[in-house]
């Protein structure tokens, strides 16, 4: 609880520091509060986790682990925005305040035990982001982008809360513990009206994560947005909402998954068809990586498919492995686009003789995301696969193994265009020292998470 | 307020169900076949309130106020959101002289 408060006041001193045009101060002051609110969040590990505030947030390890996810992301992410923001605008502390209170939203979808907190949790979350989408006032791209969301993202919230009001008719309460007591109390005679509660809610949650078939603003969102608001969006934003996704169902709903796994199968089979056969098919770095978002949600809703002991730590394993991989093929696009212009394939060309060691670090990402042995994306993708398999759902191993292949194709055709490539006669891409240190950082964390990743397995 | 109760109690559930399930429905079809951006928005509320209003039979039927509360939580975000929404609905407004929908297609869907 005290990491959220520590953010919350946070934004709040930025907008002040932002008053009073202490602009150096903005990016140091913000690291320094999420520095604090992680170690916040690492003190409390130890301590017993019961549900705060009449039942109302639960900071168990599930929770805590996803919460430093999201903040080291942050953190990473902050760390690319030095010069960035001031290109676009010389009021630049409102920026910084609304990625901490998105922020703040989403530790709250990671801790919520009550569904009151699920739904204050991703409204701030993403009404922060509606307005950081739209940052480029005069872009006709950044204002379509920042209408679409917002309207798919307040449309998806009346269906979430619709499935809230019938789960609470039949339940007669918000928190998770009680309606989990509900379904104990009467596993054959559950109302009609729970079921069509848990499908509104998946449909709303499914809009969310942004899988198909309810994917369609995906690619335009996160192409239109700026490129440093679209690495935050697909990591940050997409993890908590995973992580509340998992929430429900691992401690709700689990009872119940003879009805729901049938729904959910079905939208895993068209999500990684849909995202992947649509990511071949992009010219465009910043396109591909969307499409790859939604396929790569695909393969994190597995982890709820076949719901056990081991979808907790699966799903943790692989958001870490995404988000790290697209902090750097984010960051990466961030100086290409500076110094080419385009954010098409073409605009990589070469750079593995320009510039080898950026080109190491965009291969290693690309690795990941493919799922390559000796990176962090494999170990996320085992322990999905293996997930799988230990329920005997046989045709989705299959057609998921069909789906990686395809992924390893559009994901290596940035590496060839790298190394095999001639190079325009363009200069050498510079590479400022912060976007060095966070390259290093994440790939050594790639590394290291694909060679000993029983590290974070037994986190939680 | 107990009277308030037994006035809401006096019509059945099912009423209460099937009339905001249509509110609902009614919402959702605007969002979808409306072009106007403006009336999308409304559409957008007029799911929000049926919801409100589900949550609040329910919570009369139970006699358990957390409902009524959940209703406040909703009234208050939505407010927040249609302040951004319309904000950008001007920031949009200013750049392509249009609220359709259609106007907005520089990025294909």
């Amino acid at each position: 609880m005290s990491a959220i408060i520590t953010l919350s006041l946070l934004g709040i001193l930025i907008l002040y520091l932002g008053l009073y045009k202490a602009k150096n101060a903005l990016l140091p002051v913000s690291i320094l509060g999420l520095v604090a609110a992680l170690g916040l969040e690492i003190y409390a590990w130890n301590q017993t986790a019961e549900p705060l505030y009449k039942g109302m947030v639960l900071f168990d390890h599930f929770a805590l682990s996803f919460s430093i996810v999201c903040i080291s992301l942050t953190i990473l992410i902050l760390f690319l925005s030095k010069e960035y923001f001031k290109a676009i605008s010389d009021n630049i502390a409102e920026y910084y305040t609304l990625i901490l209170f998105s922020l703040t939203g989403a530790l709250m979808v990671c801790s919520y035990h009550n569904f009151a907190m699920l739904f204050i949790g991703l409204e701030i979350m993403s009404v922060a982001l509606y307005i950081l989408v739209g940052i480029r006032r005069k872009d006709k791209a950044s204002n379509e982008a920042s209408l679409k969301y917002f309207l798919m993202g307040a449309f998806s919230t009346g269906f979430l809360l619709f499935g809230i009001a019938l789960l609470y008719g039949s339940t007669g309460s918000f928190d998770l513990a009680a309606i989990k007591q509900y379904i104990l109390d009467n596993p054959t005679s559950v109302s009609p009206m729970f079921y069509a509660g848990i499908l509104l809610l998946l449909v709303g949650l499914c809009f969310k994560v942004g899988v198909a078939p309810f994917h369609f603003w995906t690619p335009d969102v996160y192409d239109g947005a700026p490129i440093l608001i679209t690495s935050f969006m697909s990591t940050v934003v997409k993890i908590a909402s995973f992580a509340g996704f998992l929430r429900l169902f691992s401690t709700v709903l689990v009872p119940l998954n003879e009805f729901w796994t049938p729904v959910l199968m079905t939208v895993v089979i068209i999500t990684l068809f849909v995202g992947n056969i649509s990511a071949l098919m992009q010219t465009s770095f910043k396109r591909m990586m969307a499409y790859s978002s939604i396929s790569q949600a695909g393969y994190m809703l597995f982890a709820i498919l076949s719901i056990g002991p081991n979808s907790a730590s699966g799903i943790l394993t692989y958001s870490m492995a995404y988000g790290l991989a697209s902090v750097i093929a984010f960051g990466a696009l961030i100086l290409v686009k500076r110094h080419v212009g385009s954010d098409q394939f073409e605009s990589f060309n070469g750079l593995g003789k320009t510039n080898p060691g950026l080109a190491f670090a965009v291969t290693v990402g690309m690795l990941s995301l493919a799922g390559i042995p000796l990176t962090a994306g494999f170990i996320g993708k085992f322990m999905m696969f293996s997930n799988v398999m230990n329920d005997y759902h046989t045709v989705l191993l299959v057609l998921a193994a069909i789906n990686a292949a395809i992924g390893v194709y559009y994901y290596l055709r940035v590496v060839v265009h790298m190394y095999f490539m001639k190079p325009s006669e363009e200069p050498v891409v510079s590479l400022p020292i912060n976007f060095k240190v966070v390259f290093i950082v994440a790939v050594i964390l790639t590394i290291i998470l694909g060679v000993y990743p029983n590290a974070v397995i037994a986190l939680i | 307020m107990d009277s308030l109760f037994q006035n809401m109690q006096g019509i059945p559930m099912n009423h209460y169900l099937i009339f905001c399930s249509i509110i609902f429905v009614i919402g959702v079809i605007g969002v979808l076949i409306r072009r106007n951006v403006i009336i999308i928005m409304m559409s957008i509320e007029l799911m929000l309130n049926s919801v409100n209003l589900l949550l609040a039979a329910f919570s009369a039927y139970s006699g358990d106020p957390s409902g009524q509360v959940f209703v406040f939580f909703i009234m208050a975000l939505a407010a927040a959101e249609v302040a951004v929404g319309l904000a950008i609905i001007i920031m949009v407004y200013r750049n392509t002289k249009s609220v359709d929908i259609e106007s907005l297609s520089k990025l294909r869907w």
